[in-house]
Parts: C-alpha cells; sequence; structure tokens
C-alpha cells in the first residue's frame, strides 16, 4: 500500500501511509485506538476507498471495489468478532461462503469436506467438519474462521486482535500455528498485546493519530519502546504499592447462590468481603460465575439465597435503582450494549443514571445546558475522543466508549466500584488511563472490586486476589503471596496442590 | 462527508423511494387497466383543489396524527402497537357512555370529560398488552391484533344492546347499530363555514408538542427512549424498563382514545359503526413515515389524508376502486423498511460521496 490518505468528517483517519509486506513475512500493526488501523484494514479489503493512494499486489496496481474483489485477489481477514453461525456445522458455515461448491441446485459438501481436510492437513489446523459452532470453544472457532478463511483461497490474511478473547494456552497454541503457517502466507497481524508483536512478527508497523511513526524491524525497540511510539509518550502501566487498607468492611457477600440464564447454580455458596480503600482482584476463568455475581450485585439478576451487606444493607433482590442510589457504581462486562446506549449520544450516555437529580432536571423537565457542561468538563477530565458531545456513543471506539462509562461511573462519587474486564481489548494508553484512575479512588477510600482474566492486571492492581472457580471462591491471597503460577494452578480448579 | 451532503443524500433517497412506491403502485394500476398517471394526478392534486376538499384532507389528519403520535411513544420505548384500532373503538365507546349519562353538563366541562374518558378506556386497552408484554413477556404482535378482534365484537355489542339509539329501538332491534345523536354539547365547533373542519385540529397539534416535549425534554421521555433503544442498558442505568413500557401502551392507548374521542365529537356526533376507517393501522405507517417524531407525523399524517380523499375521488373521476389506497399503504411500509436499510448503510454513502466528487469535480474539503 503507497500513500494512503482517507479523509472522514472532522479527522484524517489515514494520512499517507505506507506499507509493504513480503511473502513469508509477519507483520505487526499496532497503534491506539482510534489510531486508524481498522480504517486501514477496511481500506485493504475494499470495504472502504482511499481518497489518494494504490495499492499494489505483486507490483500490479489493484483496485476494489467491494470486499468480493479483495477475495478474489487472494486477501482474506479474519475479524475480532467470529462470523459463524452458531447452529451450524463447521462444514456448513464454511460452504457458505465457498461458492466453488456452489451450483444452482445442489451444494457439493464432499467437495467442501474434501477442501478443509486438504486445507487443515497443509497448516496442521485441526477441525472437525462435522462438530456444531456452539459446541466449540473461543480458540477451535477462531481455528474454523482460519480454516475458512483460507478455504476460500487467501494468500494473504489480515488477523484483526485474535488473541483478545483467547486463553493464555490458547494464545500459545496461536502463535506456534502462525509461526509454522508463515512460509505459505504473508500475515498481517493486528493486536494490543506486544508480548506476542515480539514473539511473532519480523516487521512492524506503529500507527499514531493516522500516521506511520515507525515502519521497520521488530528486534530493534524494547515493548517500552513500542508503547511509547504507540501512544507518544512513555508508557508506564501503574503499580499498587502502597500498603494494603484496614478499613471497615463495605461490601461483604455471604453464602450466595445465584442461578445462570441456562438455570444451574451459577454461584454456588460464594463468599467474599471487601474493605474500603482496598482493590480486591477476583481471578478466574471467564464462565465461572462473574458474570452472575457482577449482575447479581447490581439487582440485574435474580438472588436464590444468602445475603449481600452493602454498607449494613442487605441489597440482594433490591431494585437496580435503589443500589445505584445507595451508592454502588458498575463498569460493566459489555461495554457497547449494556454501559451505554449506542444510539444516544455522549452526553446523554453520561447521565444514564442520574435524570432525576436536580443537578440534570428541573419538576422533570431535563436541563440541556447543564448536561452539555457536563459532558464538555468529563470529556476534558476523561480524554474522551470525539468529534463533540452530541455524537452517538456507539459510534466511538472501545476505548472511549470505556472512558464515556468510567467518567460517569466516577463522577457520580460511588462509594464502591465493581469493575468487570475493565481493560479487555484496549490499547495501552487506555488501560494506563484506566488504572491511574482506579488506583486514584482506592487512594480516596474506595473499595474495589475488579474482576478481570488477566493476571497481570490483577497483579498490579489489587491489595488482595480471589479466584473464583465453578461458582465458589477456591482462596483468596494477599498480594505479597500471589504469582501467576499459584493463581494458574487455582484458576484451573486445583486447590489442594502442596506447592501452593 | 460533509452535514450538506448528508442532508441532500437523505433528501434525495426519500425521494426516491416515493418514486419507487408510485412505480410499483403503477404496476397494479395498469393490471386493473386504468390511467396510471391521471390517477396519480388525481390522488395528489384533486383534493388541493377547493377548500372544502383541503378540510377534508386535514379531517382524516386529525386522528391519523393522534393515533401516529401514540404510536411512535409506543415504538420508541420499544413496544410496538397494532392495536390502535381496537384501542380506538374502546374510547369511542368511553366518550359516548359519558355523552349519553351526562347530557347536560355545559360544554366546556363535558369535552374535556369526555375526551379524558375515551383517552382512559383506550389506555386501559393499551394497558393490557403493556402489562402482558412487562410481566409475562408476551408479544404485543400477538396481543394487540388479538385485543383488536375483541374491542370490535364488544364495540358492535355495545352499539346494538346498552348504547342502542332508542329511535332505532322502536323498529324492533333489526335498525342500523348506532347510538342516539349525542348532546350538542359535545360537538367539537366547526370553524369554516361550509366544511366538516372542527378544533380537533388544534388538539392535535396541541398534543403533538406535547409528545414532543414529553419525549425530548423530560426524563420521563429519555427514560422511554433508553428502554426502547436498548433495554439492557436501561436495566443496567436503573431504569424500570417494563413500567415504561407499560406507561408507554398506555400513552398510546391514551392517544387512539382520544382519536376516537373526538372523531365522535368532531364529525360523527354519535356511535356508529365503521368510525375507525381503519386509522388505527394506518396510524402505524404515519408514524413510521413521519420518522417516528411528531416533526414528521405531521406532515405524514397530512399526506396519508390526502391519499385517503384522493383515492375517494379516483372512485369517481377515473373509476379506480378506493381500497387502492390500502395497495399503496403497502407497498409504502415495504418502501420504507427497505429505505431505512439504505440509508443504514455508511459504506452505500461513501461509494455516491465519492462518485459525486468525481462527477463535479468538486475540491475535497480538508476539515482537520
Amino acid at each position: 500500500m503507497e500513500h494512503i490518505t482517507k479523509r472522514f468528517p472532522g479527522t484524517l483517519a489515514c494520512d499517507d501511509i505506507t506499507l509493504t509486506v513480503g511473502e513469508g513475512e509477519i507483520l505487526a500493526l499496532v497503534g491506539e485506538n482510534g489510531a486508524g488501523k481498522t480504517t486501514l484494514m477496511n481500506i485493504l479489503m475494499g470495504l472502504y476507498q482511499s481518497d489518494e493512494g494504490r495499492i499494489l499486489i505483486n507490483g500490479e496496481e489493484v483496485r476494489f471495489k467491494n470486499p468480493n474483489d479483495a477475495f478474489s485477489a487472494g486477501l482474506g481477514m479474519v475479524h475480532q468478532q467470529y462470523m459463524l453461525i452458531a447452529n451450524m456445522t463447521v462444514l456448513e458455515n464454511i460452504a457458505l461462503g465457498y461458492k466453488a461448491a456452489w451450483s444452482p441446485l445442489k451444494l457439493d459438501l464432499a467437495k467442501v469436506r474434501a477442501r478443509i481436510i486438504e486445507i487443515s492437513q497443509k497448516y496442521g489446523l485441526s477441525v472437525d467438519p462435522d462438530a456444531f459452532i456452539w459446541q466449540l470453544s473461543v480458540g477451535e472457532q477462531q481455528r474454523v474462521e482460519l480454516v475458512k478463511t483460507l478455504c476460500l483461497g487467501a494468500r494473504f490474511l489480515i488477523l484483526d486482535e485474535p488473541t483478545s478473547a483467547l486463553t493464555p494456552q490458547e494464545t500459545d497454541e496461536l502463535i506456534v500455528l502462525l509461526r509454522r503457517m508463515k512460509s505459505e502466507l504473508s500475515i498481517i497481524f493486528i493486536s494490543h498485546k506486544l508480548q506476542e508483536v515480539k514473539n511473532l512478527c519480523d516487521k512492524l508497523l506503529i500507527l499514531r493519530h493516522g500516521a506511520v511513526v515507525y515502519h521497520g524491524s521488530t528486534v530493534d525497540h524494547s515493548m517500552a519502546d513500542i508503547a511509547a511510539l504507540m501512544t507518544g509518550h512513555e508508557v508506564e502501566l501503574p503499580i499498587n504499592e502502597e500498603e494494603a487498607c484496614t478499613g471497615a468492611v463495605v461490601l461483604d457477600i455471604k453464602d450466595l447462590h445465584v442461578r445462570s440464564d441456562r438455570g444451574f447454580l451459577a454461584l454456588d455458596g460464594f463468599n467474599l468481603s471487601i474493605r474500603c480503600g482496598e482493590i480486591v482482584g477476583l481471578a478466574g476463568v471467564s464462565g465461572n460465575g462473574q458474570r452472575e455475581l457482577a449482575e447479581a450485585i447490581n439487582g440485574l439478576r435474580r438472588v436464590e439465597t444468602g445475603e449481600i451487606l452493602f454498607y449494613g444493607e442487605d441489597i440482594a433482590n433490591k431494585n437496580p435503582h435503589h443500589i445505584i442510589e445507595s451508592g454502588m457504581g458498575y463498569i460493566p462486562e459489555e461495554r457497547n450494549i449494556e454501559g451505554i446506549v449506542p444510539s444516544f449520544s455522549l452526553k446523554e450516555n453520561l447521565i444514564l443514571k442520574d435524570t432525576e437529580r436536580d443537578e440534570f432536571a428541573h419538576h422533570h423537565f431535563l436541563k440541556q445546558k447543564a448536561i452539555e457542561a457536563n459532558a464538555t468538563n468529563l470529556r476534558v477530565k476523561f480524554d474522551i475522543r470525539s468529534p463533540n458531545t452530541s455524537v452517538a456513543a456507539g459510534s466511538l471506539s472501545g476505548g472511549n466508549i470505556q472512558k464515556v462509562i468510567l467518567a460517569r461511573e466516577i463522577s457520580r462519587k460511588p462509594k464502591f466500584l465493581l469493575a468487570v474486564y475493565p481493560i479487555r481489548g484496549l490499547d495501552l494508553g487506555a488501560a494506563e488511563f484506566i488504572h491511574h484512575q482506579l488506583l486514584e479512588k482506592r487512594r480516596e477510600g474506595i473499595g474495589i472490586l475488579l474482576i478481570s482474566e488477566e493476571l497481570d492486571e490483577i497483579l498490579d492492581l489489587c491489595d488482595r486476589v480471589a479466584v473464583i472457580f465453578k461458582g465458589k471462591i477456591q482462596q483468596v491471597l494477599e498480594r505479597k503471596d500471589a504469582n501467576r503460577r499459584k493463581l494458574g494452578i487455582l484458576m484451573a480448579g486445583v486447590s489442594d496442590d502442596q506447592t501452593l | 462527508m460533509t452535514r450538506h451532503f448528508k442532508l441532500i443524500y437523505h433528501a434525495v433517497i426519500i425521494l426516491l423511494a416515493i418514486a419507487a412506491a408510485m412505480a410499483a403502485g403503477s404496476i397494479i394500476l395498469l393490471a386493473i387497466g386504468a390511467d396510471v398517471a391521471k390517477t396519480y394526478l388525481v390522488i395528489l392534486l384533486e383534493p388541493l383543489k377547493t377548500t372544502l376538499q383541503i378540510s377534508e384532507v386535514l379531517l382524516r389528519a386529525i386522528p391519523l396524527s393522534i393515533i401516529a403520535l401514540g404510536i411512535s411513544v409506543a415504538y420508541r420505548s420499544g413496544i410496538i402497537n397494532i392495536g390502535a384500532e381496537g384501542q380506538m373503538m374502546m374510547g369511542i365507546l368511553g366518550t359516548t357512555m359519558v355523552a349519553l349519562s351526562f347530557p347536560a353538563l355545559p360544554k366546556p366541562l363535558l369535552i374535556p370529560l369526555a375526551l379524558l374518558s375515551g383517552a382512559l378506556f383506550g389506555g386501559a386497552w393499551g394497558f393490557i398488552a403493556g402489562i402482558l408484554k412487562a410481566k409475562l413477556q408476551v408479544s404485543e404482535l400477538l396481543s394487540t391484533v388479538m385485543l383488536n378482534y375483541i374491542a370490535a365484537q364488544f364495540y358492535t355489542f355495545m352499539l346494538r344492546g346498552p348504547f342502542l339509539d332508542p329511535a332505532e329501538k322502536t323498529l324492533g332491534g333489526a335498525g342500523t347499530p348506532q347510538s342516539m345523536r349525542l348532546t350538542r354539547n359535545l360537538w367539537l365547533t366547526r370553524f369554516i363555514p361550509r366544511t366538516r373542519l372542527h378544533t380537533g385540529l388544534f388538539i392535535a397539534l396541541a398534543l403533538a408538542l406535547l409528545i414532543y416535549l414529553l419525549l425530548w425534554k423530560t426524563d420521563y421521555g429519555y427514560k422511554m427512549r433508553a428502554s426502547g433503544a436498548s433495554g439492557r442498558a436501561a436495566r443496567y442505568g436503573g431504569i424500570s424498563v417494563g413500567w415504561y413500557l407499560v406507561v408507554s401502551m398506555v400513552i398510546s392507548g391514551g392517544f387512539a382514545g382520544i382519536a376516537g374521542a373526538i372523531e365522535v365529537a368532531g364529525v360523527h356526533r354519535r356511535a356508529l359503526e365503521g368510525i375507525t376507517a381503519g386509522y388505527g393501522f394506518s396510524g402505524i405507517v404515519v408514524a413510521l413515515f413521519g420518522g417516528l417524531s411528531p416533526i414528521g407525523i405531521i406532515p405524514a399524517s397530512f399526506f396519508f389524508g390526502l391519499l385517503i380523499v384522493g383515492s375517494d375521488m379516483t372512485q369517481r373521476l377515473v373509476g379506480v376502486p378506493a381500497n387502492m389506497i390500502n395497495v399503496l399503504q403497502g407497498i409504502i411500509i415495504l418502501v420504507i423498511v427497505a429505505t431505512k436499510m439504505i440509508l443504514a448503510d455508511p459504506y452505500l454513502a461513501e461509494r455516491v460521496w465519492r462518485t459525486w466528487n468525481k462527477r463535479f469535480k468538486k475540491p475535497l474539503e480538508v476539515e482537520a
């Protein structure tokens, strides 16, 4: 790609970007959210057209009017969200896109099957063609996406944050796999995780505010250098080094039983207490009751038995409004659909919990000026990058949406904060910002429960670490006793290991 | 893309949509052997030729706009009210009941009371569907349609039974099922001589302003819109989504009830069969066509009033059945759905923008 430039109203999304990928090479594309990575890839895949610049494949200039043109030129993209149909088999999913097996009257499934077997043997990607998608783990689904893209004849792969939803083990497997595959293919690897970038990629392209700040080999730079180039300043994820707090217990969960959507007990005798001025990390592989816990605390899910004492009051089965009013702050897991109303503007989202307050309403009439002033203020204070305060919140990038939620929750001056996967999928700059804010709140004496699967995040921030497994607490460790290995063993459900 | 371009783009797509609807309609017109151009001319222009005819258009626009306003509130709150027809009938019964019970009340007292009663009856009918959805997750598409049938049967029963005109009763109950002529104190003033246009027009405009204020200027409206736009986020934000669902359905039903009350008090002056005349269903189209906002619904209801009056005229002038209006409405719904999808496609807008720039060689605007 040469001199690619793309303008959007109010922003220059890509500013004269040039990049090259050779055969058998893996190029890492890194940059903060909103740096122009996605736009650049959309141009490459024919979803957008660039305003200036051209794309060359094997020295020949190509023009992609739409994604189909890009597919037929051998480009394939695996998106962050997998595009698979859950109640169809792997074979059927792949057949959907494999037009060579289609004829007006017949779908040649045998041909598709042969192709899948051929591809999976060639690249060492094992998939079961007859498994249903819903039966597969996230890592396996990703393999299906890879096989699908390769079956369609891709010689050039774009992987958009392929590791963001994977467990550490699955991530390692993927990296080994990609290394093996690279001899046959060219790959662009988009990621926020610099460790993976260093491990896997030969070359590196760093974008900042739509422009290239570095294009060259990976070995020349340390991880800290790369992070600094990405953000434009030195990045240091903050670490909690202060003494553990011994304040009063503010949230005390006793023998909690909560059912999941599918009816089984997702929390089965869960106990945990959090004092003010401390951060307690809840580590665990997702799906062990974390979602149900967060929803139960916030009144969004029915509690079967047990108590949730919040400043002495049992808030189990109270309505969400009551719990919010008693001082609970909540950063939900699903930031795009639960944390914000996507079609509402930025300023409207910032008052989601406060429409009844005198600050924003007078005799039930909203005070437009106060709402605007509040948004203008928070937008600067929390570094929310948006053209103005009236844009639809859903159109912002993930990091900015998270900042909107954080701004709202923190500016409400909560007495407690529950943060669920607060930096999942965010770039370093945004993660740094959010961690700083959480530590700041801790210093102010607020109790924080941090639910996360990122062990680094937990070890950096928490005073105590609790490990959840199948709806129960395995063990609660002081920070000085916690390390990656110990947590990993506990998260896997082993609690009587002698080495602990 | 500039704001200017976006506006023009939207306008052009909507005009194309209208053209597409007319083109599709013309196929059907051709199939019944009608003169297409003349039919459209009659529908769209004939009703605007005299004051009388314009007043008739406005007369239809009154109930259409009120019902559409109610439907837009429900729709924005996440519930699709197809039951306006039934709610309107209940509203007519409520108004009739008050007028028959207190014929001696003075006008300034009786009219508000009758409108209120209509709103309460319609609202109660809407409440049933709302509470069923909020508490038991019963689909409103089913419940409102079924409630329409119940309302229609109940309506006929009341007109043949308790409300039957005593004059008809003397004929042994075999006469027209309708109430007696209601007291003069209920009648809405007809303010243009020799037309039927009544003061309900101003009530409709006031209600439009009311809905605008409710939805966009108050915290209630904020909560309703949040519930409709993203139920999960609203629940997370401490909004009782179920409660606002019911409230919006009561408002929606209440508005249909008011529409019924105004039709009785302004036009027919008695309860009889066929007052609703499909307004409850057309109201859905008007609400969608008006973009679910009062500012759009007012012109949209005028447009549909025009279609109704116009298609009556085609029957007389070019021999095309007035039922053609139903066909056009169906086509318009399909076109609206398609148009929404087209407008929601950023890639298409992007492509048009590019071609536009290339064709007219407009220098690209550099925005910081």
